[in-house]
């Protein structure tokens, strides 16, 4: 599910917004200075010694420090500026064949191998009410080793002032260009983990991300009516030369309609288009509801692909693990184990990885030292394999976790984590544009607006932030009110066209929310623009009082 | 570490404020201590403790301000959480919409801790879980659920002499039990802030009793019905209106309570003349801390609908002294008035309809109407001559709250809802409403 866990970051702060709580507030000076391997290692050890002298088979220690800073900014001002660290030590084991979980914000010897025992008695009390033992499949233990997303500039080291001025310029450049109002924020994270397991890892990674998400508002103020349209950027594993955007990262959307990013982004250039088509959309014409051909560029279908595919092919959903919040999955084991069990059309092949350069999946191993890798969940439009942890791989014959582990803090324990789970592009040479010319009767629409899927993944409705009609082959105006409502697998083997590896791109979930209690993860979807055939497109316009 | 006490909550906070250089500081400390205990496929998946108490502090120069906050107290972490938070304030824009640290407020307490809740232990918790595993194990069934209790406290103080310090305690309980064929699924939700009101028997048995009569669901066509909404079926839609009652977007003209021409709609009739909803933080079923955390403004108990019209809306410090209104705390709960009559004694009263248990995934499809999509889960019925005939398959839905509260034909009991995406604490009533807007099927179960 795509939602967030928001809590309140400097609450007592006159103008503190909503924003998500990582840790605590520290200076920028100090966020520069990395924690010693060999003081990690030494923790790690503590724990695993204590563990296994407690009686567990297994143990894996995960040593955390999240850094992040969010600048936060309304209209002409800055509202919230805020430093966050968390760190602390998180310990997992087996013992009687049940897991335990013990986490620890104080980092001495001591303290993380009493919390290993406390990980051991938890494990032991819990496997009472165990009805199989947990089984893992094997990882090879890779020794000491240290992995980092590839980046050019370290946002820590840019000067806050260069980062609020960018927000304001884009702010003020909606304004101009048509919006009343303008809201836009910038989240940077760094995560540096440890992971040491008793398979013999000692793994040392530092990770980073970075989102700047805007909305700018138009309202006619004598018709009563308002219109907002939000940023179309993509959140990425990079550093901030994301922002040194060059003419080719710049895309023509089909028919020029607006501007689109890949590899890099215009903020000020996207928030100036924004404030003068939030101003356009106040005056679009409304949808006629029906049946329409839809072409869904990658700002929009990720979230749809996210959705209807990503979260219905996690296997602890479709066992049953997520069944009290999140929901099963209708992609049971007896569909995949029929090998014809038809997801797509022919022209459907879905990728699940977590390798591609600039995701926000992107990582070296994942929170059980699985090294990370990509394989096929959907071939041919045929559902040939789920996402995977350790203690799951047997359940589908796989010999190896697809490296799925994740936990958005040292102080929660890891389950299985979404993937990037990404639409290959076609193979036949198409454009935007080429594809919008066979069609009678369409939709363009581009960006991520309103989203709901049931807790099978049947049954969606999807808006986006643009809409455009096409008639006979030609984008003829703007519309509004618009949203579609599907079947996923209806949808998927309604699509008919995909076009090729030069429109492909990524889109992502900065925060996408799964469990009880909750955590956050980031996913990125990477599609090509994609036609679906025939499918149901309502009006959401409605009068009250 | 341990809860604080009062008196060193006032230590801490004096010894912060002591240590400030800056024109004005305000402090916040939240302890914590959050159990929970996990389980799917009839077993336990998870169950952990979490204890955690952190200070905010936030500093001024002028209307330069910065935050910055830790967890550890001893006084070389005092000084440096100080420190921190003028170097950040130091280097900040001016914000010309900055607010001056209130002044002295009257906080009268609220009944936020219970001794029973915070008595709760590991042993209590694996209890819940094992009631509600073999209620379901007895039927065949199958029970994922979860359980949570947090105690804590919260402080707050500044340098004009506010502070505040106040114990909490409350509970959540979900469990989801399923047939095996996964043709039937029933849900049942509690929340209460005292562990004397809960009774995991009871609510593992709504469940079971739901998902046992579930199985064979037909299928109804689309359309607009009268519906019986369980009181957690509405909790987060009410709950989403709520969070579009601020004053300073109704003004600006982008909320669904903007007027034509500008200015905002209070004291409109929006509603029918039963919809009475207000906010109380002395409510005993539903009690929160008697100040907005955020501006430490002290709460009051305010009408929110009255007789269907628009009674208050919610003010900033900002908004209200720019637009000559008074600004309170943020409320913490909403209070709907309901009848005496039970879900039950509804149904009872119902020739044909729905009856809904649960919504699901409930978002934002026009802000403009409020327009808001979802779907129905884990125990939807067909209701005709004031019985459940069978059960039918979910629908998504597309309705506005306020177009769902100018159709109610009868409200039921209020009762204590904690909902997922919501941050109120809520008293909510069953409600029988007509025409609700049902625009398509799903095969979920």
């Amino acid at each position: 599910m795509e939602r967030r866990s928001f809590l309140k970051v400097g609450a007592v702060a006159g103008g503190a917004l909503l924003v998500p709580v990582f840790g605590n507030a520290i200076a920028a000076e100090e966020l520069l200075n990395p924690m010693a391997v060999q003081f990690k290692k030494s923790l790690a050890d503590a724990a695993m010694n204590a563990a296994t002298k407690a009686g567990a088979t297994y143990c894996d220690v995960r040593i955390g420090r999240y850094l992040n800073q969010f600048i936060t900014t309304r209209d002409l001002n800055v509202e919230d500026i805020v430093n966050t660290e968390s760190s602390g030590v998180g310990v997992r084991v087996i013992a009687n064949g049940a897991y335990g979980f013990c986490s620890t914000n104080v980092m001495t010897l001591d303290s993380v191998a009493d919390a290993a025992r406390q990980a051991v008695a938890i494990a032991k009390a819990n496997s009472k009410l165990q009805t199989e033992p947990v089984v893992l499949a094997p990882v090879k233990g890779v020794g000491e080793v240290a992995w980092a997303t590839p980046f050019k500039k370290d946002w820590r080291a840019v000067p806050i002032a260069e980062k609020a001025e960018m927000l304001l310029a884009a702010n003020k450049a909606g304004m101009e260009a048509g919006a009343n109002f303008m809201r836009s924020m910038l989240f940077q994270v760094n995560q540096q983990k440890y992971f040491a397991s008793t398979d013999g890892s000692y793994i040392d990674q530092d990770i980073h991300r970075l989102w700047s998400p805007f909305t700018a508002t138009a309202v006619d103020k004598t018709s009563g009516k308002f219109r907002t349209r939000d940023g179309l950027s993509s959140p990425c594993s990079m550093g901030y030369e994301f922002f040194d955007c060059k003419p080719e990262n710049r895309i023509k959307a089909a028919g020029g309609v607006t501007t689109l990013y890949k590899g890099a982004y215009d903020l000020i250039e996207d928030a100036r288009a924004a404030g003068r088509q939030a101003k356009e959309k106040l005056t679009a014409k409304t949808v006629e509801p029906g049946k329409y051909d839809l072409v869904l560029s990658p700002e929009h279908l990720f979230l749809t692909i996210h959705e209807s595919v990503g979260h219905a092919t996690e296997l602890d959903r479709v066992l049953g693990y997520e069944a009290n919040y999140a929901g099963t999955s209708f992609a049971t084991l007896d569909k995949w184990k029929s090998k014809n069990f038809k997801y797509g059309s022919d022209l459907v092949n879905i990728v699940a990885d977590k390798t591609t350069p600039t995701s926000l999946g992107l990582v070296g191993y994942d929170d059980e030292g699985v090294a990370s890798r990509r394989w096929d969940l959907i071939r041919n439009g045929v559902l040939v394999n789920y996402q995977a942890t350790r203690d799951q791989a047997a359940i589908i014959g796989e010999k190896e976790s697809h490296g799925c582990s994740y936990a958005d803090s040292w102080s929660s324990v890891q389950f299985q984590r979404m993937p990037n789970v990404s639409l290959e592009a076609g193979k036949k040479k198409l454009t935007p544009d080429e594809m919008v010319k066979d069609i009678k009767k369409g939709i363009y629409i581009l960006g991520r607006g309103s989203y709901s899927i049931d807790q099978q993944r049947y049954n969606f409705q999807f808006g986006g932030q643009l809409y455009f009609e096409i008639k006979n082959g030609k984008i003829v105006n703007q519309l509004e009110d618009v949203a579609y409502q599907s079947n996923t697998q209806e949808f998927w083997n309604a699509c008919t066209a995909l076009c090729d590896e030069r429109d492909w791109r990524l889109g992502g979930s900065f925060f996408d929310g799964k469990g009880q209690p909750s955590q956050v993860s980031a996913v990125s979807h990477g599609s090509p623009t994609t036609r679906f055939n025939g499918i149901n497109v309502i009006n959401t316009a409605r009068k009250i009082g | 570490m341990k809860m604080l006490t009062q008196d060193e909550a006032k230590r801490i906070c004096d010894k912060v404020l002591s240590l400030s250089r800056a024109d004005e500081c305000r402090v916040q400390i939240n302890g914590s201590r959050n159990g929970n205990i996990r389980y799917a496929r009839n077993a336990v998946s998870t169950a952990g403790l979490t204890q955690n108490t952190q200070l905010t502090v936030s500093v001024a120069f002028g209307k330069k301000q910065g935050t910055a906050s830790i967890n550890e107290f001893d006084d070389k972490s005092l000084e440096k959480v100080v420190r921190r938070a003028e170097d950040v304030a130091r280097l900040a824009p001016e914000n010309p919409e900055f607010q001056p640290a209130i002044r002295k407020q009257e906080y009268k307490p609220s009944a936020t801790f219970s001794e029973a809740t915070a008595a709760i232990d590991p042993e209590y918790r694996a209890e819940v879980a094992a009631m509600s595993i073999n209620a379901a194990r007895k039927q065949g069934l199958i029970a994922a659920g979860f359980f949570s209790d947090t105690t804590g406290f919260e402080t707050v103080a500044n340098s004009n002499g506010v502070f505040g310090y106040q114990t909490l305690s409350n509970l959540g309980f979900t469990v989801t039990t399923r047939t095996e064929d996964g043709r039937g699924s029933g849900w049942v939700t509690r929340s209460a802030n005292d562990a004397r009101k809960f009774d995991a028997r009871e609510a593992s048995e709504i469940a079971i009793e739901k998902a046992v009569k579930s199985v064979d669901a037909k299928a109804l066509e689309p359309g607009r019905y009268t519906v019986i909404l369980e009181p957690a079926a509405t909790s987060e839609i009410i709950g989403r209106m709520f969070g579009a009652f601020d004053a300073r977007q109704a003004d600006e003209g982008r909320s669904f309570l903007s007027k034509k021409g500008g200015g905002n709609r209070l004291g409109e009739k929006l509603f029918d003349e039963q919809v009475n909803i207000w906010a109380d933080p002395w409510n005993p079923d539903v009690p929160v801390l008697p100040w907005d955390s955020q501006a430490m403004l002290a709460r009051e108990r305010a009408d929110v609908i009255k007789g269907g019209k628009v009674a208050s809306l919610d003010y900033t410090r900002y908004w209200a002294e720019k637009q000559g209104q008074r600004a309170a705390g943020r409320h913490g709960n909403m209070i709907m008035a309901g009848g005496g009559k039970s879900t039950e004694e509804l149904i009872a009263s119902t020739k044909k309809g729905i009856l809904v248990t649960r919504t699901w995934y409930i978002r934002m499809v026009d802000p403009q109407s409020l327009l808001l999509t979802g779907l129905t889960r884990d125990g939807t019925f067909y209701i005709e001559n004031g019985k459940i005939k069978h059960p039918i398959k979910n629908f998504r839905f597309n309705e506005s709250p306020v177009t769902m509260l100018n159709n109610i034909d009868e409200l039921g009991k209020p009762v204590v809802i904690g909902g997922d995406e919501v941050r109120f604490q809520m008293l909510i009533p069953p409600m029988k409403v007509r025409d609700f807007n049902f625009t398509s099927l799903s095969d979920a179960v």
